[in-house]
This record gives structure tokens, C-alpha cells and sequence, in this order.
């Protein structure tokens, strides 16, 4: 039951062609939304009936998004797809770019027609030079074949597509950021409210789509929501792109349906590395909280599973890791990250990321003090929640996380000026 | 309304725009204004200096930032705002080519620190650093977005995955002087 | 949700109403509830960055900014429970552990905000042990200090930038922890309002230049005063330690200045303090000039004003300045009136007076009408340097879409986009005519001008705008053909249904109408008493070689005068070579009075400090005159009286724009040749800022020179940075070239009142230059 979705041309010879595409009975949906002028409402109902729920990582649910779009405003209204693919751990967007694009073209020009849209732009994270080539190339030939431009079939919709290329910054992988930065800024997340259904991009109505929802939105139309919604299990319809990386002998991008057991996962994946036992496993991209390898072999790969263990199924990124990792070094490099990452408006984040990558350092490079694991336990409630994006929440989870299930590790360190490991 | 939501034009917008760049990068960030709507021509910057950073050895300078901002009808303030945002412009000199090398977790624990080892003691730089024949700068960069293929870099536009030593090798033999 | 719908919220237990959708903090701020604040400013936009304003919502499990929250029916908060003063405490302990905590030496210390609100929720000692950010010095000019070690970002100073003051200079480049508050490349802030990112700034990241580490917070007393330089009279406090003004700030008024005020009106004090200030009285012996006593200088006046007098008041004329107080121009006027003379005027930068009659001219409307116009047309005016504060409300109408033309010599600088139309002094009147016959206005002006589409839609957006306004400014009062402008301009707004308004040239323009300052029947006005030689002169606040039309006249006409008395603050070369007497008189801040400003609003002031040396409030000098000189109702004691006598003889009286046209449509500029464009740059506009320092080391201080567009250089065979010689009908002056594409053909602007220009002729009047 694999790759039946965003996938689900992956057995194709270079699929990435429009002909390929089409073989498949690519752009028909678009091509009979159009024909037959289907009632937006009832694209946004069939979306809403698939339990389709965002996949760029907060899973929210995306016809409801689309609900919140007003398409008798006047003026322009946006459709933005985001494939920054920022979340350490998280390589999925890439191939859908590489791969599929059309697919993700298709959905786009048919979320702009159920929201009243008539442009769109992808943001592509600036270091894919190579699927936003391909992307462009798609692009091109979508618009030689009359899918892209004015009058749609005959319809007189008019949708124009184009991508935007980043320059190296996570934090545009936050919509209003990214908002922000094809508006020509530096990508500085706006506060919300007003959200970005009722002042996005130029200040106008816009919906923002990870890249793996909106190319899912096809399929789902062409085969119905409840086929979708069926795929997966109770709050998370349908199958999901998981990117699989670590200690494993084959890692990849794979996609099943949601609910699947992570142990069948791992499997795909090849199993751990000759030699190695499992130690933890992030599950859903740098940000989520780490579990034990133990309590993930028992659990499935769906919203609520994760959530209840604690954690988040967030994009779908999981690393696994073996035993040979110090929990120490791990947890700081993802803290450099955050501090890195950090757009640097907000003081929590701004000053507080800093301080918890440099108490973790202190830890790891033998200098910590009995009082600084209640020091960062404190520092992620200041930050965590208090801050205009979610960057915050994703910088102190990780740590949240750690010191739940390896705080002897922390310990250890502090204790022996070294490593429990190794 | 705050100034979030209105384009940041200058009020006077320059006049010789054609003496700003050659023909080649006009036409370059012509095709990036095209994309966005009329009034919001500071859309391009990101694409301007991308294009301009490119055609002048890979980093920026002040003044072309300042040019960007003219062709753009930008305050010079708010280019030097996005320049220094993103991570992928440089403002220094860098070697012709540049490799970014990703630390972050899924690289970490598939031999990162292993590959920038090696580099550092082939190329003689450090992180950060630019050999002395000025061919290559090292640089450090978080998730690439390619954790499948751990350890991996990025030269230039291409992405090399699932390193090793010997791949390294042979990957910047291969590159142009 | 509907606009005016009013809703009830609870903020810690007390029910306060407001408009649904107001901030919360906005509703605490006025219900005098404290939440504290960094990002939040009631005039920007809301960034909700700080994090400082955290509070409680019942049913909302996060605290939320009340700087962005809007308030709903029912809302319930809690400003200091535990989870609010958690959030608020943990921002604080965030925003001190890269702060350097150098309060002792900071000149923000004992007034900020950061200071204030870490004392109510900082903890005592931090637990922050890693080493503290430090940013390098960065030089932003003469007027802001800088220290961005101290910045937390909270970004103000660069809201302000982009949305008051209009021009992005300083940006927050670098990202998270490595963002820095600054220019980026070494550079300076040149806007004329940038001195109020002192005041945003809410902790010493951003301070007075000119203050720095000359005083502290508590050591100041604040004493409220009204600016003394353009027409808006923004209301100010000045903080005055030891009977010395240190540094000057904005008192809000939201219908004069709201919380802003210009560069031009803070750091001026300076001038207060230059060298040149005049402390003693001056009296001329031979040509040698010495200090005397009070009693022998104010004996050698009165009998200078008999003498010159002579048998008739007529030989006698009084020049005041615009920037007196109302109490010395009005007791200037009764000396001179019991004198028998009415030879007074205060108009001293305009040269035609054919349509003079008895008005003030004013703004028409009140200063914040000007943020409502939906079109204007502003004629002779650099409104954004000569009155800063009315440049800021149209530029706000201007961003609410309002139409705004500009009809000028020189295309001026602005931050905002609008219409120009750019026309050398003797082209301006037909293109004004143009616009008035686009309105369906006939008459021998508008006879035989061509009307493009710019005139059309000109007249148009006049038209159709709700409201609308035609505006005369300083370039337009020194025209020789005001009195033709005005007359069209007048015309324009009738037709096209807009208030007809003056930008008064300074603080007491137009009180210095209300005050009598102008000649009476059959008095000389300014021309005329500069223009002919009277016996006997009364001069105050006035420098004749940087505040007359036509300078090189002015001299020669006083210095052919039997007895000139200068009532002035300062001593100044052009004074000294025409007076025979100077008395020194109390500056700004150091007399109290009044000043009426645009909007005719009447704001008294006392004094802050006392007046330098011997220097004497001009008001009581003025007053021993008139009882030197045997002269009746010169028996006042205070101020106060001086200006109960006014109002009392006023009346009714108001400002009136109604001017009386004396039918005279002879055009007395012609266009043959060159015309000099001599506008008075902002820092050059009076005594007192003439000289303020560090205001004179700013780029809006202009070089005197010859700025000539390319072509007009080239016909003449000139280049930029030769020195060529300006020769006007009565004066020469050899200056330097610079080339700027805002300057028509036919017209050179060489602004006036700088040093160099000293010797030339009309401000706006015809000119040749040759290479020097
Ligand atoms: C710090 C941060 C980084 C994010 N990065 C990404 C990203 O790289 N790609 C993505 O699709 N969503 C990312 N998101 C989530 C987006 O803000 C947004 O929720 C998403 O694009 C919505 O699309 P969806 O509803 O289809 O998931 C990020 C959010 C945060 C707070
Ligand atoms: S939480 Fe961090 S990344 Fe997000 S807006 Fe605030 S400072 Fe920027
Ligand atoms: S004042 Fe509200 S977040 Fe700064």
C-alpha cells in the first residue's frame, strides 16, 4: 500500500516529464474541475473530507484552512507553497520537487481555483538549485501545454505560477516568514493574528501549503477524500511522505500510509547499521521531542501515537539513532542550530537560544554545573509559547525532550566532566 | 499601516538604471521582477543578489548592494537588511568554489565532523576559511535538506551525497580550476 | 466586527469599556493600568517583538503581548497574576543577560525604561555566566550618540525611520543574536526629525550627541517651553540644570506636534551657548565699539531715537523679527507708534506688498486638518525643512493617498511621492495661471497660458477631493510676484473649493501680524524701510545681512541711517558695522512670552533659564524705553500684563487669510536671463540656529555655493567646484559651483542666510554669474 499518493509515479522512467505526467492522467482533474466549473465549495469539502492535515509539520487541516479564505474579498488572493524544507531531518519536499512537480503544480492551480486565487508562487529554499530547476523546467512545460496562464481551458480562470527562490534561512519555513521574504524582506515572522487567510502575501488573502499537501491534492480529488481519508487511520487520513535518516542502513524518503508501525518503517529503511542497536529516535524533524528507542518500537506512526508519547509527527522527518550517541553532543548541535536559526526578533528566542546552546556546550565540553539542568529547564518554560513563531517552541522542545529521557546522560557529563559513551 | 505591509520603495527611483549592471544581470533580475506584481519590484532582491553575487565572484560588497537597491528602488538600508539575513550571500572573498558542508544531526552522527576533518587537512583551511590557492572556502552550514544521503556537502549549485574520503577526491578532482 | 462597536473587557477585576477591536494595552493606557513595554509606541506600527507585555487571558492557555492583542466582548485579563508576571519576569532576565548593566555611566540612566521596569521585575542577580554581546562604536552623525552594546532591540528607531520620519537609514541587520541596530556601512542619519529616535529609544542605545555625559536624569529640572523657530510652535520641555538649558525634548500635544519634535527645535539651544552670544551692552564710540552700562546704553538710545526723530515720527522705522515673543512686538510697535511713526514691519524676507492689508496670514485649518486632505497644492514651498512638523501631517495624508502637488524653483526633497511641478521663479506664475484656468478662472494672469494634462489633473484632484488645500510657502512669500501668487492661489481655492492657507515662516509670524507689527496707513513696510534711507532704526532680532530679502540693500540703506539701535542676542558682524547701539536681550528660554503659531493657537511660556550675562528680556528693555522716551502706557510689570493689553485692544480679532488684492497685475519678475533661487536652508532660518553647532554640522546645513543644473553649467562654461561670481542689481559674491539636477534652466539656487551670502541681492531676483 505504498506510494499511492505523492509517490505514486516513482515507477516511472524520468517521471518528472509532463508526457510522463500525463501518462498517468495527469492535469484530467484540473481539466474537468475546469470544464465542468466545479463549485469551489465542494473542492474544499471533498479536501476537507480526505482528514488531509498540513504536512509541513503543525498538521493543521487543510480544507479548513482553505474554508477560512474569503473568495468574494475583492482584490488578488495568493496560493504559496512552501518548500523551504528547512527541519533538520526532513528531505521529502526535494524529491516531490525532483520527482513529481507536476503533480505539485496541479494541486496548486487547483487550490487558486477554490480559493479564487490567480497567482501563486513556491518558495524553494535557496541551496535546491537543482529541483528548482527542474521546478522551472516543469513550469515551463505546463505553460507551453495551456495548464499554467490565462483562461484555463476555456474557463476563463486565470492562474500564473511562480517560484521564489530563498537564500539560506530555516526561519522562512514559518509561513508569515516566508511571506516576508518573497515580499522582499528579511524573513521576520509577522504576528498573528491577522492570519495569512486575511492579510498574507502583499497584504492580500493567501493560503500557504507544505509542498506534500498540495501535490497530495489530486489524487484526492481524483479519487475522493474517503479513499484518502481510508489510507490512513482515525485523525490522520491518508499516507505521508516520511523522510528516514541516521543509524540505518537504508535511509530514504518513503511513503505509506499513515498509522503504519515504525517498526515496519524501520524495516524499509533496512534496519539499523550492521552493529548497532537502537538508542532514540526523533520522529518528526529536529524539533520533536527525542524518544527512546524502546518506546518508538511499540508505536505507530500517526498524529495521535506520537502525541501521546510525547512528541510530534511534525513533517515526518525521523532520525533514528544507535547507541553510540552522546545524548550531550546531539542535543547541542541541534541547539546551535536553533541559535543559528533564530530571526532575532523576539527576546526569548533571540537571547534564549543562545544561552541554552552555551549552557549545553559548557555541559558537553566538560565545563557544566549541578544547576544548570534546572537552569535549562527553566529557560525552555521562558521561552517556549512567549514568542511570535513557533521557532521558540522548536528550541526548547529538543531540550524538553533530552531531559525527560536522558537526563543522567546531562548528569553523567556534569558529574564526570565526560561522556557516558564512548 | 505599519511598514511591514508597504513596499519600502525609494520615493525617487533612479534614473540611470542601465549603468547599474551589464546587460547579462539586467536581463538576470529583469526575469525576477517580471514574477511579482508592478509596485513590488523589491521582490527581486533575493533573486538580484543571488544573480549579482554570482557574476562577481561569489560575494557582495556594499556597493553592489547599493546597486541592487538602486535598480530595485530600494532604500540601500533595507537590501543590507535582506544581504545580511540569508546565509547563502557572502561578504567576504571567497575561493571559486565553495563547500558547504553540512554538521547538523543526521550528518553528525553519519561522520561530519569526520568529513570536515578531511577537508580541513586536504584544503589547509579551516571552517570558515578559504585555501591558500584561493580555489576553495569550507563552510559550515546547517540541514541541507538531504539527511538521506548523510554525510554530504553542497559545491556551487550541485549537492554530493553519502561521502567518503575517497569520493571526496575524486569529486574535487573533478572540478574546474 | 463592526468599527464603533464598544465592548466591555476585565482587566484585573475592573470593567473598562472600549472600541472592539482597540489594543489592550491601548485600553490599560488609558485606564492607567501599567503593563510594561519595549517594541510597543503608540505612534508605530505594533511588532509585538519585546515580549515585555506579556498578560494573562482567561481561556487562553499562552500569555498573549497586550500590544497585540485586540480587546472582545467579554475579555478577561490579568495583568500581574502568575503566569503573567512569570512571562513578563522571564523576558526581563532574557533582555538583561547581553545588557551591559552600565547604568552608572549611561546618560539614559535614571530615565529608562529598561532601568524602571528591571527594578519591579529583574532578579537581583543573574545566572547568566557566559560573556555579554558587545558591539563596536558606530558614528551616525553630529546629533546621536550611539551605543548599541546597550540595544534590545526592540526595533523603534527603526520603525520610526520608515514610517515618521519616511527615509530607511537605520535597519536591524544580521540575523537572531547577531542582528545590530544600525546603518550598516559608516554612515550618517540626515533626516530633520531623526533626533526623536532619542526619545523612542527606551534605554540608552540612542542618545543626545550634544549631551553626552554633561549631566544626569536627576539632576535636571523640566521646565515647559514652546519652540522658537518655524510656525507650528511645538511644545517642548526643556531640562535646565544649574540655570542652563542641557538638552531639549518633545512635550506631547497631539494637536500641535503630537509626541515628535524637529532636529531643528531640540538641539537649537546651542545656540544659546555659542560664543558669539552678547552679554553686555554695546555702544559705538568712533568706530570702536565698547561695553557700556545698561543706564549710559539705554540714555544714548533714547536720545539716538529723539534725534533721528527729529520733528517727525516718520524718519523712524522698526524691524522686528518674526521670532520676537507677541509682548515685544507688541510693545515694539506701541514705542515706535508713540513715536509717531508707523514704520513697522517684521515681513523682512518678502519684497512685494501690493496686496498687503491688515490679516495674519495663517494655515486656514488646524494643523491636523492636514493629515485628513484628500489634495493639496503647495506652492513656494520646502515645507519638509522650513516647517518639519506640517511636512510630516500632509506626507501622512500623502500616504493615505492624498494628491499632493508642489509647485517650486527646485524640485525638493521629500518622503513621499508626489506631483512637481518645476518652474523657474518666473515661469511659477503661469503655471500656477495654468492650473486656475484649468479651473474655468479667467482674467489677464491667466490669458495666453498653455494648460497641460499636469495642470488638469491638478485642478482636478483640487477638485474632487474632499478636502482639499492650496498652500503658500516661504519660497512664495520671497517671491516679487507674491502678491500675483497669492492672487491666483486664492482664485484656485475658490474655485476648486480648498481652504487657502500661509505656512508662516516662524514661531511668531503670525502673531507678529495680530501684534501690529506692520506699517500703518501710510507707514513704510519692510522694502521700503530697507529699500530708503529713514533717520533712525530700531532693529530687533534681526541680523539685516542674513534675515532681509535683499541683504546687500539692507546694509547699505542702514548704513547710511543717522541712529540704528539693534535689540539683539548675539553678536554679528553685519550688526556691528550698522548699529550704533546693541542691547543685549534674553534668548529663547530665557524670557517668558507667547507665540501664535499656524493654527492660531496663542502659547504662553515662562522662562527657563536666566538670560546670559546682562542681557535683558527684550519686553522690559523695550519697556524703560518707552519711559525714557517720555512715552505714555509703558508702565506694565510683567509679561502677562503686556498681553492682557494686547488681547484687550484685539478683541475679536483672529488670523484671516482674506487678503485685500490691490488690482496691480503687473509682473514684476521677468525671465530674461538667470533668476537666483534663494531659499533659507533649515539650519541658516534665524539667529539662534544659525548658531547651534552641532545642527551646522548636519548635511541639511548647506554650503553656500551656486547649484546650477548641468546645462545651465555647461552654457556658462562652468564646472563643479569652480568658484564663480554671483552678480546681483546691488551685490556680488564669489561662491563655488555644484551641479543638481533639481534646479530648472534659467535659475541658479544660491540659498540665502548662510555666510557668503551676506552680500548679495534679492533672495528671488535676477542674477548673472561668471567664472571667477
Ligand atoms: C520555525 C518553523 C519552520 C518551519 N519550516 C517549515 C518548512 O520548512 N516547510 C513547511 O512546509 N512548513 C514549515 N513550517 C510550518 C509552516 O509555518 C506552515 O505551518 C506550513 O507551511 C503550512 O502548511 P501545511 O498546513 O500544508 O503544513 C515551519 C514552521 C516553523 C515555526
Ligand atoms: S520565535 Fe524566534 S524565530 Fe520566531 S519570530 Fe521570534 S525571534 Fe524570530
Ligand atoms: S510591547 Fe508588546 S511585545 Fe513589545
Amino acid at each position: 500500500m505504498a506510494n499511492e499518493v505523492c509517490f505514486r509515479n516513482m515507477d516511472q522512467d524520468r517521471p518528472w516529464l509532463l508526457e510522463q505526467y500525463r501518462a498517468r492522467g495527469g492535469y484530467e482533474m484540473l481539466s474537468r474541475i475546469l470544464k465542468e466549473k466545479m463549485p469551489p465549495e465542494k473542492i474544499i469539502d471533498e479536501v476537507k473530507a480526505s482528514g488531509l492535515r498540513g504536512r509541513g509539520g503543525a498538521g493543521f487541516p487543510t480544507g479548513l484552512k482553505w474554508s477560512f479564505i474569503n473568495r468574494n474579498a475583492p482584490g488578488h488572493k495568493y496560493v504559496v507553497c512552501n518548500s523551504d524544507e528547512g527541519e533538520p531531518g526532513t528531505f521529502k519536499d526535494r524529491d516531490i520537487l525532483r520527482y513529481n512537480p507536476h503533480q505539485l503544480i496541479e494541486g496548486m492551480v487547483i487550490a487558486g481555483y477554490a480559493i479564487g486565487a490567480t497567482c501563486g508562487y513556491n518558495y524553494i529554499r535557496g541551496e535546491f538549485w537543482e529541483p528548482y530547476e527542474r521546478f522551472e523546467a516543469a513550469l515551463e512545460e505546463a505553460r507551453s501545454a495551456g495548464f499554467l496562464g490565462n483562461d484555463l481551458f476555456g474557463s476563463g480562470f486565470d492562474f500564473q505560477l511562480h517560484s521564489h527562490l530563498g537564500a539560506g534561512a530555516y526561519i522562512c519555513g514559518e509561513e508569515t516568514a516566508l511571506l516576508e521574504s518573497i515580499e522582499g524582506k528579511k524573513g521576520q515572522p509577522r504576528y498573528k493574528p491577522p492570519f495569512p487567510a486575511h492579510f498574507g502575501l502583499y497584504g492580500c488573502p493567501t493560503i500557504i501549503n507544505n509542498t506534500e499537501s498540495l501535490a497530495s491534492i489530486p489524487v484526492i480529488l481524483e479519487k475522493g477524500g474517503a479513499w484518502f481519508k481510508g489510507l490512513g487511520v482515525e485523525n490522520s487520513g491518508g499516507s505521508k511522505l516520511f523522510s528516514i535518516s541516521g543509524n540505518i542502513k537504508n535511509p530514504g524518503v518513503f511513503e505509506i500510509p499513515l498509522g503504519t508501525p515504525f517498526s515496519e518503517l524501520l524495516e524499509m529503511a533496512g534496519g539499523m547499521k550492521e552493529g548497532s542497536r537502537i538508542k532514540a529516535v526523533i520522529p518528526g524533524g529536529s524539533s520533536a521531542p527525542i524518544l527512546p528507542g524502546d518506546v518508538m518500537m511499540d508505536l505507530t506512526m500517526d498524529y495521535d501515537a506520537i502525541a501521546k508519547a510525547g512528541s510530534m509527527l511534525g513533517s515526518g522527518a525521523v532520525i533514528v539513532l544507535d547507541d553510540s550517541n552522546c545524548m550531550v553532543k546531539v542535543l547541542e548541535r541541534m541547539s546551535y542550530f536553533y541559535h543559528e536559526e533564530s530571526c532575532g526578533q523576539c527576546t526569548p528566542c533571540r537571547e534564549g537560544t543562545g544561552w541554552l546552546y552555551r549552557v549545553v556546550n559548557r555541559i558537553e565540553t566538560g565545563r557544566g554545573r549541578p544547576e544548570d539542568l534546572d537552569l535549562l529547564d527553566d529557560m525552555t518554560v521562558k521561552i517556549a509559547g512567549r514568542t511570535i513563531c513557533a521557532l521558540g517552541d522548536a528550541a526548547a522542545m529538543p531540550v524538553q525532550g533530552m531531559l525527560k529521557h536522558f537526563r543522567d546522560e546531562f548528569e553523567y557529563h556534569i558529574e564526570h566532566k565526560r561522556c557516558l559513551v564512548g | 499601516m505599519g511598514f511591514k505591509n508597504i513596499p519600502m520603495s525609494t520615493v525617487k527611483p533612479s534614473e540611470n538604471k542601465q549603468a547599474l549592471f551589464n546587460a547579462k544581470i539586467r536581463a538576470e533580475i529583469d526575469k525576477w521582477i517580471a514574477k511579482y506584481p508592478p509596485e513590488w519590484r523589491q521582490s527581486a532582491v533575493m533573486g538580484a543578489l543571488m544573480i549579482v553575487q554570482r557574476e562577481h565572484g561569489g560575494s557582495l560588497t556594499p556597493e553592489l548592494m547599493d546597486n541592487v537597491a538602486a535598480y530595485l528602488d530600494m532604500a540601500p538600508i533595507a537590501v543590507y537588511e535582506v544581504g545580511s539575513f540569508y546565509s547563502m550571500y557572502e561578504h567576504k572573498p571567497v575561493g571559486r568554489h565553495k563547500i558547504c558542508v553540512c554538521t547538523n544531526v543526521s550528518c553528525m552522527i553519519n561522520g561530519a565532523d569526520q568529513i570536515v576533518e578531511y577537508l580541513e587537512q586536504k584544503l589547509n583551511a579551516r571552517l570558515g576559511g578559504t585555501s591558500a590557492d584561493g580555489k576553495y572556502t569550507l563552510k559550515e552550514v546547517e540541514c541541507l535538506g538531504a539527511c538521506g544521503g548523510a554525510p554530504m556537502f553542497q559545491i556551487g549549485e550541485k549537492y554530493y551525497e553519502n561521502l567518503t574520503p575517497e569520493l571526496i577526491d575524486s569529486i574535487l578532482d573533478g572540478l574546474e580550476e | 466586527m463592526s468599527d464603533d462597536q464598544m465592548v466591555t473587557v476585565e482587566v484585573d477585576g475592573r470593567q473598562l469599556k472600549a472600541k472592539a477591536g482597540t489594543l489592550l494595552i491601548e485600553v490599560t493606557d488609558a485606564a492607567g493600568i501599567n503593563i510594561p513595554r519595549f517594541c510597543y509606541h503608540k505612534k508605530l506600527s505594533v511588532s509585538a517583538n519585546c515580549r515585555m507585555c506579556l498578560v494573562e487571558v482567561a481561556k487562553v492557555p499562552k500569555p498573549l503581548p497586550a500590544c497585540a492583542t485586540p480587546v472582545n466582548e467579554g475579555m478577561q485579563v490579568f495583568t500581574r497574576s502568575p503566569l503573567a508576571l512569570a512571562a513578563q519576569k522571564g523576558t526581563m532576565e532574557f533582555l538583561l543577560i547581553n545588557h551591559p548593566l552600565d547604568c552608572p555611566i549611561c546618560d539614559q540612566g535614571g530615565e529608562c525604561e529598561l532601568q524602571d521596569v528591571a527594578l519591579g521585575y529583574g532578579n537581583d542577580s543573574s545566572r547568566f555566566v557566559e560573556g555579554k554581546r558587545v558591539v563596536p562604536e558606530r558614528d551616525i552623525g553630529p546629533l546621536i550618540a550611539t551605543d548599541f552594546t546597550r540595544c534590545i532591540h526592540c526595533t523603534r528607531c527603526v520603525r520610526f525611520g520608515a514610517e515618521i520620519a519616511g527615509v530607511r537609514e537605520l535597519g536591524a541587520t544580521g540575523r537572531g543574536e547577531h542582528m545590530e541596530i544600525g546603518t550598516y556601512i559608516e554612515k550618517s542619519v540626515d533626516s530633520e526629525l531623526s533626533g526623536n529616535i532619542i526619545d523612542v529609544c527606551p534605554v540608552g542605545s540612542l542618545t543626545s550627541k550634544p549631551y553626552l555625559y554633561s549631566a544626569r536624569a536627576w539632576e535636571l529640572v523640566q521646565r515647559e517651553a514652546v519652540a522658537a523657530h518655524d510656525s507650528v510652535g511645538s511644545n517642548l520641555n526643556l531640562h535646565v540644570r544649574r540655570n542652563r538649558v542641557m538638552r531639549v525634548h518633545p512635550r506631547d500635544n497631539e494637536a500641535v506636534n503630537e509626541c515628535w519634535i524637529s532636529d531643528r527645535d531640540r538641539f537649537s539651544y546651542e545656540g544659546l551657548y555659542s560664543g558669539e552670544r552678547l552679554l553686555r551692552p554695546l555702544l559705538k564710540k568712533g568706530n570702536e565699539w565698547q561695553e557700556v552700562e545698561w543706564q549710559d546704553a539705554l540714555e544714548a538710545v533714547a536720545q539716538g531715537l529723539k534725534r533721528a526723530r527729529g520733528t517727525s515720527g516718520n524718519r523712524l522705522g522698526a524691524l522686528l523679527s518674526g521670532n520676537s515673543t507677541l509682548e515685544e512686538l507688541y510693545l515694539a510697535q506701541k514705542l515706535m507708534r508713540g513715536l509717531g511713526s508707523e514704520n513697522i514691519d517684521y515681513r523682512l524676507r518678502q519684497s512685494d506688498f501690493r496686496s498687503t492689508s491688515a490679516t495674519a496670514p495663517w494655515l486656514g485649518q488646524p494643523i491636523a486638518a492636514l493629515e485628513a486632505l484628500g489634495a493639496a497644492l503647495l506652492i513656494g514651498s520646502n515645507i519638509r525643512k522650513d516647517q518639519p512638523m506640517l511636512a510630516h501631517r500632509v506626507r501622512k495624508a500623502a500616504l493615505e493617498g492624498a494628491e499632493v502637488t508642489f509647485l517650486n524653483p527646485f524640485e525638493v526633497d521629500l518622503n513621499y511621492r508626489a506631483r512637481h511641478l518645476v518652474a523657474a521663479p518666473s515661469a511659477m506664475l503661469g503655471e500656477l495661471a495654468a492650473v486656475a484656468k484649468a479651473l474655468g478662472i479667467k482674467g489677464k494672469l491667466v490669458n495666453g497660458v498653455e494648460v497641460s494634462d499636469a495642470h488638469k489633473a491638478v485642478a482636478e484632484s483640487l477638485k474632487s477631493a474632499e478636502r482639499s488645500t492650496v498652500l503658500l510657502g516661504n519660497m512664495a512669500t520671497a517671491h516679487p510676484d507674491f502678491s500675483l501668487l497669492r492672487s491666483l492661489a486664492s482664485d484656485i481655492a475658490e474655485a476648486s473649493g480648498s481652504i487657502l492657507g500661509f505656512l508662516p515662516e516662524s514661531a511668531n509670524s503670525v502673531g507678529a501680524a495680530l501684534s501690529g507689527a506692520l506699517p500703518g496707513d501710510g507707514g513704510s513696510n519692510a522694502g521700503e524701510m530697507l529699500g530708503n534711507v529713514h533717520k533712525g532704526y530700531l532693529l530687533l532680532g534681526v541680523e539685516p545681512t542674513k534675515d532681509s530679502w535683499n541683504p546687500a540693500k539692507a546694509q547699505a540703506t542702514l548704513q547710511q541711517a543717522e541712529f540704528v539701535v539693534a535689540l539683539n542676542a548675539f553678536r554679528d558682524q553685519g550688526l556691528e558695522q550698522v548699529a550704533d547701539v546693541i542691547l543685549p536681550i534674553a534668548g529663547y528660554a530665557e524670557t517668558s512670552g507667547t507665540f501664535v503659531n499656524a493654527q492660531g493657537d496663542w502659547q504662553s511660556f515662562g522662562g527657563a533659564v536666566a538670560p546670559a550675562g546682562e542681557a535683558r528680556p527684550a519686553w522690559k528693555i523695550l519697556r524703560v524705553l518707552g519711559n525714557l522716551l517720555d512715552l505714555s502706557g509703558f508702565d506694565q510689570v510683567s509679561s502677562e500684563e503686556v498681553l492682557a493689553e494686547l488681547k484687550a485692544t484685539l478683541g475679536e480679532r483672529k488670523p484671516d487669510n482674506g487678503g485685500v488684492a490691490s488690482g496691480e497685475e503687473e509682473i514684476r519678475l521677468n525671465g530674461n536671463g538667470l533668476v537666483r533661487v534663494g531659499d533659507v536652508p533649515i539650519y541658516a532660518a534665524d539667529p539662534l540656529v544659525r548658531r547651534a553647532e552641532s545642527l551646522q554640522r548636519t548635511k541639511d546645513a548647506m554650503a553656500a555655493g551656486i547649484y546650477i543644473n548641468a546645462e545651465t553649467a555647461k552654457t556658462l562654461g562652468l564646472a563643479p567646484g569652480d568658484f564663480a561670481t554671483a552678480l546681483q542689481e546691488e551685490g556680488r559674491s564669489k561662491l563655488p559651483v555644484f551641479i543638481d539636477a533639481t534646479i530648472p534652466a534659467g535659475c541658479a539656487r544660491i540659498p540665502a542666510a548662510l555666510a557668503g551670502t551676506e552680500t548679495l541681492g534679492g533672495q528671488i531676483d535676477n542674477l548673472t554669474l561668471e567664472k571667477a
